[in-house]
């Protein structure tokens, strides 16, 4: 509760509310004990009096009644109409919710539909409805605002409860003799009450609203007698030659509401535990770049090279470093295989190279990654835009997740083929069906008038890896392409990717957990471990005699093609949590053969044989493994 | 598709029913003699023996239901007598007035709210993001009837752009030209306060979307960013925007009563508050009715919508 406080007082502009409100109700409090003229008192020789006049602060109104004391008087009786209504419907409508969600069966059926048909009306039409059958009158509009926002409160309240009464304590209780009544007074109640406090205190304001506006239509307040929404009323008639006495009473409502939303809003924010940890934030065009040092230097003439790159997370004061200093290379028509577990810092490497990696959080501090002469890494977004897809493309993991749902498969891969290519859509038509073809898809011209809900998941994998050709790239990137899909699927996935590898000479950067996957289609292998590379070698090198430990685990782990998702956590231990990166060997505290030395300082990816490199100070002798 | 217009015009039939039961309901709460109600300072003892034929008030409540509902349904809302004319005759004068006001409110509120909302999600914590809140806080605070009340006095009388109240000029030629400089404060007026809704929601639908795996998609193929935001992200933040708009549509609508009022509108709104302050009970209820079929109609537009947008709703 404390901290909720805490939280609020942190959002200035609730606080602002906070005391804005508090403020205008103590002053309603005391209107009474103020020196003020009588409201109600007329004075038609003084009418219209300008505001600062002597004896009226604020002037008179029309009938040259105190504007001041009207307006201290008027705002009392409009929040206590609305903080009335407020009640009135919450204590109603949470009420009607309980029993309907507590009970629930043909009683919940029941009231529900009874609350989906006054819910079925425009809003303010039910309310001058009730109005005109009761008569206007101060009570009448209120018992009317109240009645239209029962269903609000009834509808929401029932959902809780609903919740609450399937719970353990509520069976325990009734198991323990407790009548239903007794149930709901001392188990369901003091549960909802919060919610309905909340609710409460976010429909007051419209409250206030609703009820100025019925008296503002002469159905509320009758004369003398005058909340704020029937001095505006009056004051309409005047308001060319006076506006003053329209401005007062309408700021002050103004005044009040905003507050209220103010503060309600405050209350939500503190509330929701998603804005707290920053997950409401929307990833920007391409990756920040903060790059703490000069870019290194392009070392290879390889077509992509990846050089120190360093990608952290900032998450509020905490810094995750998921890549840690990565170099990588791929040559044309290569195909190099990333492999490790999940959060090792393999798809963050990949997607930082097309500044791809959701910022924020995600920010690249290193670092460089050179393709076709330039160094991607801080170019100009219209330079990392133009490149995307065309040059580089990639194939993302969950093709349910990273389809357009709305958008026909066609039409995406059409799009795909015009962003970068100035063509007619009919020969963008033309070659997106030669595209699903070359992927082996059956049916193609029918299937470009498919949705993606429409297709199974080895069908949409498909369409992704199409959209990734479409403008003939030089590198394909693929994230995990096949760890959604069942095992068959997978292999004719891998099969079609390995045929347009050789077809195309394309370049592929494989990411993966499995090493089947990667005997399969890789000739290079780097293994990631807590966002640094520990091995790296040829495919069938690593596969015969890996030399970090980490890597010979990994191998063990994958008797067959497609079955080491499950085998993975036969590692013993998780891997380290990248924000506390223990000095040292990373995989120091799951490896068998750890030293002392291990844990000293930091470790080189060093060369072994011709084209190998290890990073471990006790690299696994050769041994010739048996399959 | 047709047959999914179809299904959602039969479901409409109960919420229809439902209305008119609560309606009637509300009515009968009416205290006193119900002819003698009605009729006001016209309560002659033949007017309210008539009466009582009519309608069939010296009956009991349900039997008055369906003479009603059957009444109705043939067309006949009853009688206005402070009007001397047929109800529906003098609703559906007014209606046309309050459609062209609320139409065009909510179309301003559609297009503002939507744009302001995906502006604000794309420039999230930006200048732009905090300028659209501010505003969009102080909309939705503020009374649509003072605010029509403060656009008259700096619009109409200080700057003299547009007239004060009214639909059309007393004198003079009646064109879409007049008709638009006499809409243009009142349609704004009553769109301020949805405008505000629907762009904070359009906001957070947004930011939701813009979080998913296609737009990530969408950005790897170079597709360019305002199309990443206004056709991929807003396409599917659509999905949740569109019921919103329904429920706002139901705010302008009756929420028209206040500008009506303030800008002097011949519309519905004016009649209704009217016929409560003069207790024309009869016009009361047959304009009540008649708006809310037509907000229920209107929502099973929305519902087809949303459909056509998404595929995935079977039809
Ligand atoms: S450096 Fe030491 S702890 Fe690390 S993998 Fe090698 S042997 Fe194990």
């Amino acid at each position: 509760m404390m901290a909720f406080f805490r939280l609020l007082a942190r959002n200035r502009l609730a606080l602002a509310g906070l005391v804005v409100i508090g403020i205008v109700v103590v002053l309603a409090l005391i209107t009474p004990l103020l020196p003020l003229a009588d409201p109600d008192v007329t004075d038609t020789p003084n009418r219209f009096q300008p505001m600062f006049s002597a004896g009226a602060l604020l002037g008179t109104d029309h009938l040259g009644r105190d504007l001041l004391s009207r307006l201290m008087w008027g705002t009392r009786l409009s929040l206590a109409m609305g903080f009335a209504a407020a009640v009135i419907a919450a204590v109603l409508g949470s009420a009607i919710g309980i029993i309907a969600g507590f009970y629930g069966g043909r009683t919940d059926n029941v009231i529900m539909r009874g609350v989906d048909m006054l819910m079925a009306f425009p809003y303010i039409l039910l309310a001058l409805a009730i109005v005109a059958a009761l008569g206007p009158g101060l009570m009448n509009a209120l018992i009317a605002v109240a009645a239209v926002n029962v269903p609000f409160f009834a509808r929401n309240i029932r959902g809780i409860t609903v919740g609450i009464a399937h719970k353990e304590f509520v069976d325990a209780a009734r198991l323990a003799g407790m009548r239903n009544r007794e149930i709901i007074l001392a188990e369901v109640l003091p549960n909802v009450l919060p919610v309905i406090v909340i609710a409460m205190s976010t429909t007051v304001g419209w409250m206030i609203l609703e009820t100025a506006g019925l008296s503002f239509l002469g159905l509320g307040s009758q004369p003398p007698q005058a909340d704020l929404g029937s001095m505006l009323g009056e004051a309409r008639s005047a308001l060319i030659t006076n506006p003053h006495t329209s401005i007062v009473p309408g700021a002050m409502i103004l005044v009040i509401v905003m507050g209220i939303n103010l503060l309600g809003d405050g209350v939500r924010d503190a509330l929701d535990p998603r804005l707290k940890s920053g997950a409401l934030s929307r990833p920007m065009p391409a990756t920040t770049v903060d790059r703490d040092g000069p870019a290194p230097a392009a070392r290879t003439d390889s077509l992509l090279d990846i050089a120190d790159l360093r990608t952290e997370f900032r998450v509020r004061n905490r810094v995750y470093k998921a890549v840690g200093g990565v170099d990588l290379h791929v040559e044309k028509g290569e195909c190099l295989g990333i492999i490790g577990e999940s959060g090792s810092g393999k798809s963050v490497t990949a997607l930082s190279v097309m500044g791809l990696v959701a910022s924020p959080p995600g920010v690249i501090t290193g670092g460089a990654v050179h393709f076709d002469g330039q160094d991607l890494v801080g170019a100009r977004y219209e330079v990392l835009r133009s490149l995307r897809g065309r040059r580089v493309a990639y194939i993302f993991q969950d093709p349910q997740a990273t389809l357009h749902p709305l958008y026909k498969a066609g039409d995406q891969l059409i799009e795909a083929i015009r962003t970068h290519e100035d063509v007619s859509r009919e020969a963008a038509h033309r070659r997106a069906i030669s595209l699903l073809k070359s992927v082996r898809i059956p049916n193609a011209e029918s299937r470009m008038e498919s949705y993606p809900y429409e297709m199974s998941g080895g069908m949409r994998q498909r369409v992704g890896i199409a959209m990734a050709l479409a403008n003939d790239p030089d590198v394909i990137i693929a994230d995990e392409p096949t760890t959604a899909l069942d095992v068959t699927v997978q292999a004719q996935i891998l099969s079609v990717l390995s045929d347009l590898r050789r077809e195309r000479g394309l370049a592929i950067i494989f990411i993966t957990h499995d090493f089947g996957v990667v005997g399969q289609l890789c000739d290079r292998v780097a293994v990631m471990y807590a966002g640094r590379i520990v091995e790296e070698g040829p495919t069938a090198a690593v596969l015969r005699s890996p030399q970090h430990p980490y890597t010979s685990r990994l191998i063990d782990c994958v008797p067959t093609l497609g079955g080491g998702q499950r085998r993975l956590a036969a590692i013993p231990g998780l891997p380290p949590v990248v924000d506390r990166l223990p000095h040292g060997c990373a995989f120091a505290d799951r490896c068998d053969k750890a030293q002392a030395e291990c844990r000293a300082g930091s470790i080189a990816l060093a060369p072994t044989e011709p084209a190998r490199k290890v990073r471990c100070l006790f690299p696994e002798v050769a041994k010739e493994r048996s399959a | 598709m047709t047959g999914y217009i179809l299904k959602r015009l039969v479901s409409a039939i109960p919420v229809l029913l439902g209305i008119s039961v609560i309606v009637f309901l509300i009515m009968a709460m009416i205290p006193g003699d119900p002819a003698t109600a009605i009729l006001g300072s016209y309560a002659t003892p033949e007017n309210v023996e008539k009466l009582n034929r009519d309608l069939g008030l010296d009956q009991g409540l349900v039997a008055r239901y369906f003479i009603w509902l059957g009444n109705m349904l043939q067309g006949d809302f009853g009688r206005s007598f402070a009007l001397n004319r047929p109800v529906l005759d003098e609703v559906l004068d007014r209606f046309g007035a309050t459609l062209i006001l609320a139409g065009t409110s909510f179309v301003l509120c559609s297009l503002l709210g939507i744009a302001a909302g995906v502006i604000s999600a794309a420039r999230q914590y930006g200048v732009a993001d905090k300028a659209i809140t501010f505003v969009v806080l102080l909309g939705i605070s503020i009374p649509s009837f003072f605010l029509g009340m403060m656009m008259i006095l700096v619009f109409a009388v200080q700057l003299r752009w547009f007239p004060v109240s009214g639909m059309w000029p007393i004198y003079g030629d009646r064109n879409l030209g007049v008709l638009l400089e006499h809409l243009a404060m009142p349609a704004f007026a009553l769109s301020v306060v949805a405008t505000g809704v629907i762009a904070r929601l359009a906001r957070s639908a947004m930011l939701e979307v813009l979080r998913q795996d296609f737009i990530r998609t969408a950005r790897a193929k170079g597709v360019r960013e305002r199309q990443v935001i206004w056709r991929h992200a807003l396409r599917a933040a659509m999905v949740s925007i569109i019921p919103i708009l329904g429920i706002q549509a139901g705010f302008v609508l009756s929420g028209a009563v206040y500008i009506e009022m303030v800008f002097q509108w011949p519309g519905v709104g004016r009649m209704l508050v009217d016929a409560i302050l003069k207790r024309d009970i009869l016009l009361v209820q047959g304009g009540v009715v008649f708006i809310a079929a037509c907000y229920v109609i209107f929502n099973i537009m929305v519902d087809v919508a949303q459909a056509l947008l998404d595929p995935r709703i079977k039809t």
